[in-house]
């Protein structure tokens, strides 16, 4: 056994530990031990992934474990990447779990179930053959399922929340499940290898059919629009620790499941595909920062903003089997792809971490009755901050990174690469660059609205700082977060190497130390410069006017209210009004619902006594797609309800003559 | 926009000549400034008389800007308030909280014949007085309204332009 | 890291530093003449910081160190991008940062920045102005970027040094179809970018109309004099990005004493030209209601996309 295995192996044991620990010890000790024997489990998956990453592949088979397929486990340098990614966010997570989970979600079934959703996650990126992974994929499904219902007794919606994600999260596991075993029945077993070996010989139209169904798949865990529904009510709902685990960890698994069938096993495939792909990559991304842009519940919009940005991985593994035939730019876009990817899983994990922290400290997730958290959440403002940089892709932050290696691949993508690059990189952009925009507009509304100026509630007044352990886990967080952004060359080597061996080609982006260097065409881009000079000119600038052009005290003054009575927390700008004006640029497309209520005075009409605003930015496509979709089945349940009536007569009848139909079938058909 | 074009070319320059420079002494506070003094205007109970000639002093003609004064949006941006009328019940506190939201060096110009003595509002009995009651006051400008020419120069004594 | 870097690198901020005020007393001496006035005379700006730094600053209760450090941050990604840039010379002191992208992701960095400033006081204003300064960004950006690809595109480089020495070799290149749409769309977005008419006026008085302004109402003394400082070098530096990138001529392309103060005549003629061009623009215009300030926006996307779609159709 080497030492991915071992260390693999060592973090299924600590997990299975850690579960038996949540189910047997006291309450008083539950989070502490849950949350240290998690984090180790984490930290031994993260060493896995990265022993993996470095060239140190594993393989186990386990042939009893599972009846028909057996149980095979590989880990090559694919799998190392999700393994170290899903292990680093788990591992802070649950150091953030020892203080958060203590009183939100210290019962016997949430604690025993969070190490096992570690696991199982670390099992799918780990499985070797199609049945492994589907059963992984399951497990991983129900687990997350159970944790999201965590507070379901306390709040309805999350009971409704739980609905929507267990319904979305079978229809993607159907959609996978059809698409592997077809797959499969093309090939001598369900191991990759011989999936590999098969797709050589499938026919197109049953590997688009493959492809199609794992991308609808994998892209509805990934929540990529229109399957993205469950994602901004389950990620809101489940406790912040789990919602940053599902946020920064699982949507990747559905990046892993696109890599790994369309790239890896199918290897590239047709050209149409990866333009579905990026179209829907281009759709998430917009639709997605949209929504976000209008939120006002904080951990929503963070919902909304995974999809974005699993749009943008998306738009990159479009743009890199889009150009397949010029090895140069797909491995930079491939990359691209991953490196934001990692990025986004860091900077979500620190947004939500943050998040909950606010939710515990400050009582609400409402940006509305947020605001003046500066003061009493010092640590919580600061990484909150950072994270709000990184996500709005501005340098020096971590997203900044991988959106200008993105465009970098989109640039140089030739008109050689066919008609179809050249009409869709050009649209490509235009989603990539709007994105930007209005990202940018969301995070400073989530950090401007949510955190500074006033409070704007009694229950953000009275905000308190999270205990150390939580403060802790944002730390690390926040500390993974500025070594990305400005040291991405760390990774990116092995991320170019990772590209080049999935698309058989050669390093995209070359080690400098410092400057990234794309290899084969031109561009350099060197974020810790440009993060040092950036710091410098800062630093010197308040030198030379706190010393040489002003040496005056600064007086404290009361704010300026045009003279008049105190400035109250109601005159503030809200979330609300903060969005409002893009919400009317952006009228057609989110069409929200605004009622406003005039109650006049009983006395005069002229007079008015209240007046109620109500203003709602629904999901579009879920009340266009999904109602009718809903209505439809509910018919179908009606009529299928006069079957069941109850009788076992009927029901042995259903089964006589089932039987005498499919007897009658085979003696015709063979 | 042709028209536009031709109006301006027909016109020229409508700002009159700039007369000879302030007589007087300056305020010693705004020795400092030399050529620039951001002026912030405070109506106090005022009958809008002198609003209309303020607006004429900073209009093409009297053209204050050129000797470096600017009117600006707020107290905080302001070296100097330039207080019109006599000062009423309601202004008081404002007034107060105007004059400390200006950063230090500060200057107070009281506008007109109200800001001075009150006026023919003097006992009225929704007046407080005259600025100076208020807020110290550094520089006077006479007249009910005073004329632009009269306001340009206190604005000049400022500037020292 | 060139001897032309270095100069470059030394030359450049004190250029934009010293001329910016300059350029901004320019446009409101050609604004004041136009408008039959006598005006205040170029130096205007510098006399008014000059008397800014000397006043007191102020702490406004209940702000942060948000509201503290915008303004350095304003003037500090301002200046580091004066530094990086070729505006003068064609080289970099350090090349690995000269790139559009970083530099159009600088600059709203910095408006990123004042936006949370007035977020920060928690005053009606302050949130108003941030929140149509947001607005405006996120519509402004996605031109940016979509405008420099168009321009990138051609050279295959997004380096700024890149794109302006291909200008140099091939001056067909800037008027090719790509080139002229990208540049209309860009000159749209520094308008807005930029708050000139007529999508923000820069001498408002009244709140309600403002953008910019309001997002500054609280800053006095010190503080107030950089925001101001930063306000012209953002516009001086805009209107030199806007001048090298489509006609980069006279800039220093080596190292000599008369080829940079060759580069520097010229950097400041461009940018002369183009401010004077704007000033009188803007006596032509009425500021735009803020509601139609997005269609406007949305047109110059338009036209960069147009520009992309150039760009890869005709290459």
């Amino acid at each position: 056994m080497n030492p991915t295995g071992l260390a693999l192996g060592v973090a299924l044991v600590l997990g299975v530990f850690a579960a038996v620990l949540g189910a047997a010890t006291r309450k008083h000790l539950r989070a502490r031990a849950v949350g240290a024997v998690t984090a180790l489990c984490g930290a031994a998956g993260t060493i896995a992934g990265i022993s993996a990453m470095c060239g140190t592949r594993y393989y186990a088979a386990f042939p009893a474990l599972l009846p028909l397929s057996g149980v095979t486990i590989t880990v090559d340098s694919t799998s190392g990447l999700f393994l170290a990614v899903t292990g680093a966010v788990a591992f802070v997570s649950a150091v953030y779990g020892v203080g958060y989970a203590r009183a939100d979600a210290n019962g016997r079934l949430p604690q025993a179930v969070f190490p096992l959703f570690v696991i199982t996650m670390m099992l799918v990126v780990s499985a070797g053959n199609v049945g492994a992974l589907l059963v992984c994929w399951e497990l991983m499904a129900l687990c997350s399922l159970v944790l999201v219902l965590t507070e379901h007794h306390r709040r309805p919606e999350v009971a409704r929340a739980g609905r929507w994600y267990a319904v979305m999260t079978h229809l993607g596991f159907v959609a996978i499940l059809a698409g592997l075993l077809v797959f499969t029945a093309a090939a001598d077993d369900d191991t990759f290898p011989a999936l590999r070996v098969a797709a050589h010989h499938l026919s197109p139209t049953t590997a688009s059919v493959v492809f199609v169904a794992t991308l609808l798949g994998f892209g509805s865990k990934a929540g990529v629009v229109p399957l993205h529904v469950w994602l901004p009510r389950a990620h809101p709902e489940a406790p912040s620790h789990v919602s940053a685990l599902m946020s920064a960890a699982m949507v990747n698994l559905g990046v892993y499941g696109i890599v790994r069938v369309g790239f890896d096993l199918l290897g590239g495939g047709q050209r149409w595909w990866w333009l579905l792909t990026l179209a829907l990559g281009g759709i998430s991304a917009v639709y997605g920062i949209l929504h976000a842009a209008m939120s006002t519940d904080l951990k929503r919009l963070l919902g909304y903003s995974t999809t974005e940005n699993m749009g943008l991985v998306l738009i990159g593994l479009g743009a890199a089997g889009l150009v397949a035939d010029d090895p140069v730019v797909a491995g930079l876009a491939l990359a691209a792809a991953l490196l934001h990817m990692v990025n986004h899983a860091a900077f979500k994990t620190v947004l939500f971490l943050a998040a909950g922290s606010v939710q515990r400290g400050a009582g609400s997730r409402d940006l509305d009755a947020l605001g003046g958290l500066s003061g009493p959440m010092p640590f919580t403002t600061a990484a909150f901050g950072l994270g709000a940089l990184a996500a709005s892709a501005l340098p020096p932050g971590t997203a900044f990174v991988s959106e200008w290696l993105l465009l970098q691949a989109l640039i140089h993508a030739r008109p050689s690469a066919g008609a179809a690059a050249v009409v869709m990189m050009p649209i490509a952009v235009a989603a990539v660059a709007l994105t930007a925009g209005l990202a940018v507009a969301t995070f400073v509304k989530a950090f401007g609205v949510g955190f500074l100026g006033r409070p704007r509630s009694a229950g953000a007044a009275a905000a308190r700082e999270s205990p150390a352990s939580m403060t802790a886990a944002l730390g690390i967080a926040v500390a993974v977060c500025a070594v990305l952004a400005v040291l991405p060359t760390i990774l990116l080597s092995q991320l170019g190497s990772l590209a080049s061996g999935l698309l058989r080609t050669g390093s995209p982006a070359a080690m400098d130390g410092i400057v990234v260097r794309l290899v084969g065409v031109s561009g350099a881009l060197s974020p810790l410069m440009l993060a040092v000079v950036s710091v410098g000119a800062a630093l010197g600038l308040v030198a030379v006017v706190r010393l040489v052009l002003t040496r005056q005290a600064r007086r404290a003054a009361r704010l300026w209210d045009c003279g008049a009575g105190p400035l109250s927390a109601r005159m503030e700008y809200t979330a609300t009004s903060f969005a409002e004006p893009l919400q009317r640029v952006f009228d057609d497309v989110v069409q929200p619902e605004t009622d406003v209520d005039v109650t006049h005075a009983r006395e005069s009409a002229y007079l008015v006594e209240a007046i109620e605003f109500r203003n709602r930015v629904l999901d579009r496509i879920e009340r266009w797609l999904y109602t009718p979709l809903l209505r439809a089945v509910s018919v179908w349940a009606a009529a299928a309800r006069r079957l069941a009536t109850g009788s076992v007569h009927r029901y042995l009848g259903y089964g006589f003559y089932t039987l005498c139909g499919l007897l009658i079938l085979l003696a015709v058909t063979r | 926009m042709l028209r536009l074009w031709r109006r301006i070319w027909r016109i020229g320059r409508a700002a009159e000549p700039a007369p000879a420079g302030p007589v007087g002494d300056r305020p010693a506070v705004a020795a400092g400034w030399r050529g620039s003094v951001q002026v912030r205007h405070v109506d106090a109970g005022s009958c809008n008389g002198c609003e209309i000639e303020i607006a004429a002093a900073f209009g093409p003609v009297y053209d204050a800007e050129r000797y470096g004064a600017r009117l600006v949006a707020s107290p905080r941006h302001a070296d100097a308030l330039l207080v019109t009328g006599p000062v009423t019940r309601n202004m008081a506190e404002p007034l107060r909280r105007t004059h400390d939201a200006v950063p230090s060096p500060r200057v107070v110009v009281a506008v007109g014949d109200c800001a001075r003595d009150c006026g023919v509002f003097a006992s009225a009995y929704g007046v407080v007085g005259p600025v100076r009651d208020v807020i110290p006051v550094d520089l006077e400008v006479a007249g009910c309204p005073p004329r632009p020419e009269a306001i340009t120069e206190a604005l000049r004594k400022l500037t020292g332009r | 890291m060139s001897a032309l870097g270095i100069v470059g690198g030394v030359v450049q901020p004190l250029a934009v530093v010293a001329g910016s005020p300059v350029l901004v007393g320019m446009m409101r001496q050609v604004r004041a003449r136009l408008e039959g006035r006598a005006g205040p005379g170029i130096a205007q700006p510098w006399r008014d910081l000059r008397k800014l730094f000397g006043k007191e600053p102020i702490a406004p209760r209940g702000t942060g160190v948000v509201f503290r450090a915008a303004p350095y941050a304003l003037v500090a990604t301002t200046l580091v991008v004066s530094f990086v840039a070729p505006l003068a010379t064609v080289d970099s002191p350090l090349d690995p940062v000269a790139d559009l992208f970083a530099v159009v992701a600088l600059l709203t960095a910095g408006t990123v920045a004042l936006a949370l400033a007035g977020l920060d006081t928690g005053t009606a204003f302050g949130g108003m102005g941030a929140s149509r300064e947001m607005t405006i960004v996120a519509l402004v950006e996605p031109t940016l970027l979509v405008a420099v690809f168009a321009l990138s595109v051609p050279v295959g480089s997004t380096n700024l040094a890149a794109i302006v020495s291909s200008t140099l070799r091939d001056p067909a290149r800037a008027i090719s179809p790509a080139s002229l749409l990208a540049a209309v769309a860009l000159v749209i977005v520094i308008v807005a970018e930029t708050g000139r008419l007529p999508v923000d006026n820069p001498s408002t008085h009244l709140e309600l109309t403002m953008v910019h302004e309001a997002m500054v109402l609280e800053y006095a003394g010190p503080d107030l004099a950089l925001v101001e400082l930063a306000s012209a070098m953002r516009l001086g530096v805009f209107l030199a990005l806007l001048a090298n990138l489509f006609v980069p001529w006279g800039i220093a392309t080596t190292a000599g004493p008369f080829a940079v103060l060759g580069g520097v005549l010229a950097l400041a003629v461009k940018v002369v030209v183009l401010g004077l061009a704007l000033a009188v623009g803007e006596v032509f215009l009425a500021k735009l209601r803020l509601f139609r300030v997005p269609e406007l926006l949305a047109g110059s996307f338009l036209l960069a996309l147009l520009a992309v779609a150039a760009s890869f159709f005709l290459a």
